[in-house]
């Protein structure tokens, strides 16, 4: 599997919609015929994904906000994850 | 909602968050919100699944009722909406109904037949915030003519489907399947090509309803299925990602049945025209089932404490084989309507299962309709048999019709 680029922005896919549902106490990824109840670090990381921060963005922000270093890999590979599930899709 | 209902129970399974076989688990909420604004419908097709005694059902329920069942609903984590019907383009207060939808946080998607959507519909529906549509290829036998010899109804579905694309949506056509119109998938695909569809169900028809009272002359033989399937591949294969293809087959076709609805009570709510609240879009049929109405309860009342919505929740119900079944929990037993229909006892296991010993139902039905094919009686019973989905023939037909179930 192909590293992606750290300077690639990701966004929610076209006609889908992230949103957090107190109910479920989670994000959400609504889509026309299912919704997908993301866990804790899946929904911190799509909630970064605006299509404006590019993916080292999003490493470093996560990074900062739980205090810990060497997220790189893992977000890489949820990221690389989501694009294959048409979740999220990618912008130069 | 159309046919397409069966191919988003997989997901409505995913997003459950079931906990297992304990009977006793926690009731969760009522993630999926159907509302059926209405009844009326400018097509008369004979699979639908809107019950046969629709002419008697009461009142249309009034703006104010759907927006107090869309708030209380949303309380208490409702946020899949589904908007059909019938028509629902033929509710003047769509848009109204979308607005509060979106204000509340619902991902909103319409189902229609495309009738009656005008640029200056789709317009303020897209302002209004709805965020899906999709677009049922209704009546086929009569559009499949329609386009090939590109005359008025297929015209206003190629309509339709440039101002759904015009106003950035996905295009998403579905097709319901039948005996009558499983030959020509071929031309039916090719047609989804024409009107620029993105995604393209074709759902073979499941019997409830019209359905269900027209299913001798609907239900397609196993070489008919083969030959849709096989030529649904090769489109696969000439079309590329362009469009995304999905064939759904029959239940009778299948030795396992379906996780209907997730089980009923679990995560989907139904509120018809008049207001009365279901566990599936179907239910009406099942005897037994005390259906609340939004005008008499509150939807927290209806959906914990009903007798209708808790009637099949967890395992407490079932009989054997299911009681003892190891999938009994990824299953639930299967559809409570199909066993309700095919053999008169809703607690049953759908007979779809080939554990169950009423299988032999369905493979009977099946067999029957081998043999129907095999007589070549289409064009007969296409202008003879098969009642079509009116006022008249509604108020003609029984409830349930039993009567049809050998």
């Amino acid at each position: 599997m192909s590293e992606l680029a750290a300077s690639c922005r990701p966004a929610i896919a076209a006609g889908k919609r992230l949103q957090w549902e107190a109910a479920q106490e989670a994000h959400v990824l609504l889509y026309p015929e299912g919704m997908v109840k993301l866990n804790g670090s899946a929904g911190a990381i799509m909630s970064r994904c605006d299509g404006v921060r590019t993916l080292a963005d999003i490493v470093a922000d996560l990074e900062r906000t739980y205090g810990v270093s060497g997220l790189a890999e893992d977000v890489n590979a949820f990221v690389t994850f989501a694009v294959e599930k048409q979740w999220l899709e990618l912008r130069e | 909602m159309s046919a397409a209902s069966a191919a988003g129970e997989a997901d409505r399974g995913a997003t459950a968050g079931h906990g297992g076989a304990s009977a006793a688990r926690p009731v969760g909420a009522p993630l999926w919100l159907l509302l059926e604004l209405t009844y009326r419908c400018p097509l008369h097709c004979v699979f639908c699944y809107n019950p046969t005694e629709f002419s008697r059902t009461g009142s249309e329920l009034e703006t104010a009722d759907w927006l107090r069942v869309l708030a209380e609903a949303r309380a208490l984590g409702a946020v899949q909406l589904g908007l059909s019907g019938g028509e629902p383009l033929l509710r003047e207060d769509l848009e109204t109904i979308v607005a509060r939808a979106h204000e509340l946080g619902y991902y909103i998607n319409l189902i229609t037949s495309g009738v009656g959507l005008t640029e200056a519909r789709i317009a303020a529906l897209k302002r209004a915030g709805l965020d899906h549509i999709q677009l049922s290829f209704q009546d086929s036998t009569r559009e499949m003519n329609d386009f090939l010899s590109s005359t008025r109804t297929f015209e206003l579905k190629a309509k339709a489907a440039a101002l759904i694309r015009q106003y950035g949506y996905p295009m998403v056509l579905n097709v319901v399947l039948h005996r009558l119109n499983i030959d020509h998938v071929e031309q039916i695909l090719r047609m989804a090509e024409a009107i620029g569809a993105q995604y393209v169900e074709l759902a073979n028809t499941q019997y409830y309803g019209w359905a269900w009272l027209n299913r001798q002359h609907l239900l397609p033989s196993r070489a008919q299925l083969e030959r849709a399937e096989a030529v649904t591949q090769q489109a696969r294969e000439r079309v590329g990602t362009s469009m995304q293809i999905y064939f759904v087959v029959p239940d009778y076709f299948e030795t396992r049945p379906k996780a209907c609805m997730s089980g009923l009570g679990s995560v989907f709510l139904a509120i018809a025209p008049d207001g009365t609240a279901m566990p599936c879009h179907a239910a009406r049929m099942l005897p037994g089932l005390d259906l609340p109405n939004v005008r008499e309860a509150d939807i927290r009342s209806i959906w914990y404490e009903s007798q209708a919505f808790n009637r099949f929740r967890g395992e407490a119900w079932m009989k054997e084989p299911c009681r003892s079944c190891p999938e009994r929990s990824k299953d639930f037993g299967g559809c409570r309507c199909q066993a309700y229909l095919l053999t008169g006892d809703a607690d049953n296991a759908d007979p779809v299962c080939d554990l169950s010993p009423h299988h032999h139902l369905v493979t009977e039905a099946v067999l029957r309709a081998e043999e129907a094919a095999a007589r070549g009686q289409q064009t007969a019973v296409r202008e003879h048999v098969l009642r079509f989905r009116d006022h008249r023939t509604s108020i003609e037909v029984t409830p349930g019709v039993l009567s049809d179930r050998s």
